[in-house]
């Protein structure tokens, strides 16, 4: 559309401008074959020539130059995927590395730790026995000291009381009467003086 | 300055007047810019190719850009069988690209925008393609004027078409780059012409005109090349691989 427009608009340039109408005399040049037979000999010698340069010389260098660079990428790709192969391998072969190490050093750590745990059971079976001997030695003391404290301290009742008595009324009371009291006393309340 | 747009396609002569029996080679405006164009296309190209960088710099890069350009070109057009062809299409290709571009520049001269010049690419591109198609598939060749799965009756019809189409091919290949170089700087000529005419007060809508022109024109004259190149495989193609 817009062509069009511009070959009408040139078209009424020729038309109505007197210059072009004096200069028009020979119309176009292109149809003018005064100098035909030279373009022909011209573009025949200068368009061989080129094709000859660039078909012999020039192409095959481009040809060449791009072939090279095409091998020469691919190798380095190939190379590339080569490396990238290896280093796969070489993060497998550490991933293993250290799974097998975690696996032996938890092995270990439970291993240490049931030995550990073994040592303590037995020393804690010792000590606890040592403890229960000593508490056993200990409460026999105490059953001894039991058993002979009552004597001693109906002993001493008897020894003080009648002290005091002798004191407070000033003669001899039977020991045997005042013993009489204190194991009657004892008997009442002896269950009272150790606290069971 | 002249006011005639047609002006520009004058072909003069050049130096001495050369004559070869009846027939006038004088070298001319339009064989100085053959030259001009082909010196420039084998410049750029030598240059193209001369080292091998693994890195190319950029005019290798332009000359690697402008092979792959061209080959893939061709072998989506015209397949692998066209691959001894390449240099000629490429040749063609930079050598009808340049003369356009070289005929952009100011005060140049447009090879291409002449008929002669055109014709006679597109009459060896003619001649050629047709010996190869019958050096390929021999008289065999003669089927690509019959299309399969026409019916009988259309059958004469279709011929006559086809034959004409095929002759006309030169004709219309070398008419529409001659007339696409020939219009664009014949417009650009005019109003360049409006803009001195109009002066200062009026001319500065053709000259807006003009420059969006100029830009028109450059894609016009990469597309012509390239529209001649690429009919040029199709046509290779149809020597090459026998479709009909």
């Amino acid at each position: 559309m817009v062509r069009k427009y511009f070959f009408q608009l040139i078209f009424l340039y020729l038309f109505f401008s007197k210059e072009v109408f004096a200069a028009e005399s020979g119309g176009m040049p292109q149809l003018d074959p005064e100098f035909w037979v030279s373009q022909i000999f011209w573009l025949t010698l200068v368009f061989g020539t080129l094709y000859i340069v660039l078909s012999k010389l020039i192409l095959p260098k481009i040809s060449a130059n791009l072939e090279l660079r095409k091998s020469q990428i691919q190798e380095n790709i190939e190379a590339a995927d080569k490396q990238r192969k290896d280093s796969e391998l070489k993060l497998k072969e550490y991933d293993d590395i250290i799974l097998k190490s975690k696996l032996e050093s938890k092995n270990l750590f439970n291993e240490t730790r049931e030995k550990t745990l073994k040592n303590i059971n037995i020393k804690r079976d010792t000590l606890e026995k040592q403890i229960d001997e000593e508490i056993k030695k200990a409460e026999t003391e105490i059953d001894q000291l039991k058993k002979s404290a009552p004597e001693k301290i109906n002993k001493i009742a008897i020894e003080t009381s009648s002290e005091i008595l002798k004191n407070l009324i000033g003669t001899e009371i039977n020991n045997s009467s005042i013993s009489a009291i204190v194991d009657d006393l004892y008997r009442k309340n002896g269950g009272k003086y150790y606290g069971n | 300055m002249a006011a005639n747009p047609m002006t520009q396609f004058e072909v003069y002569r050049i130096g001495p007047e050369i004559k070869i029996g009846a027939f006038d080679i004088s070298f001319t405006n339009a064989s100085l810019f053959m030259v001009v164009s082909s010196l420039a296309i084998l410049l750029i190209f030598n240059l193209g190719a001369k080292k091998n960088s693994m890195l190319p710099n950029k005019i290798q890069l332009l000359a690697e850009l402008s092979y792959t350009f061209v080959s893939k070109m061709i072998s989506d057009t015209a397949g692998s069988k066209a691959k001894p062809y390449f240099a000629f299409i490429f040749s063609l290709f930079m050598f009808v690209l340049f003369c356009n571009m070289f005929g952009m520049i100011p005060y140049t001269f447009t090879v291409t925008s002449h008929i002669i010049v055109t014709f006679v690419l597109a009459a060896f591109i003619f001649i050629g393609v047709t010996i190869i198609g019958f050096i390929k598939h021999g008289f065999g060749y003669l089927k690509l004027f019959v299309p399969s799965g026409v019916p009988v009756v259309l059958l004469p019809l279709i011929v006559i078409i086809e034959i004409i189409s095929y002759l006309s091919r030169p004709i219309s290949l070398s008419v529409r780059l001659f007339a696409n170089m020939m219009a664009g700087h014949t417009m650009m000529k005019v109003f360049g012409g409006f803009v001195i005419s109009l002066g200062i007060v009026g001319g500065w809508l053709p000259l807006t005109f003009s420059v969006a022109l100029t830009g028109l024109e450059i894609l016009v004259a990469f597309l012509q090349a390239y529209v001649f190149a690429i009919l040029t495989c199709i046509y290779l193609n149809d020597a090459l691989n026998l479709h009909h």
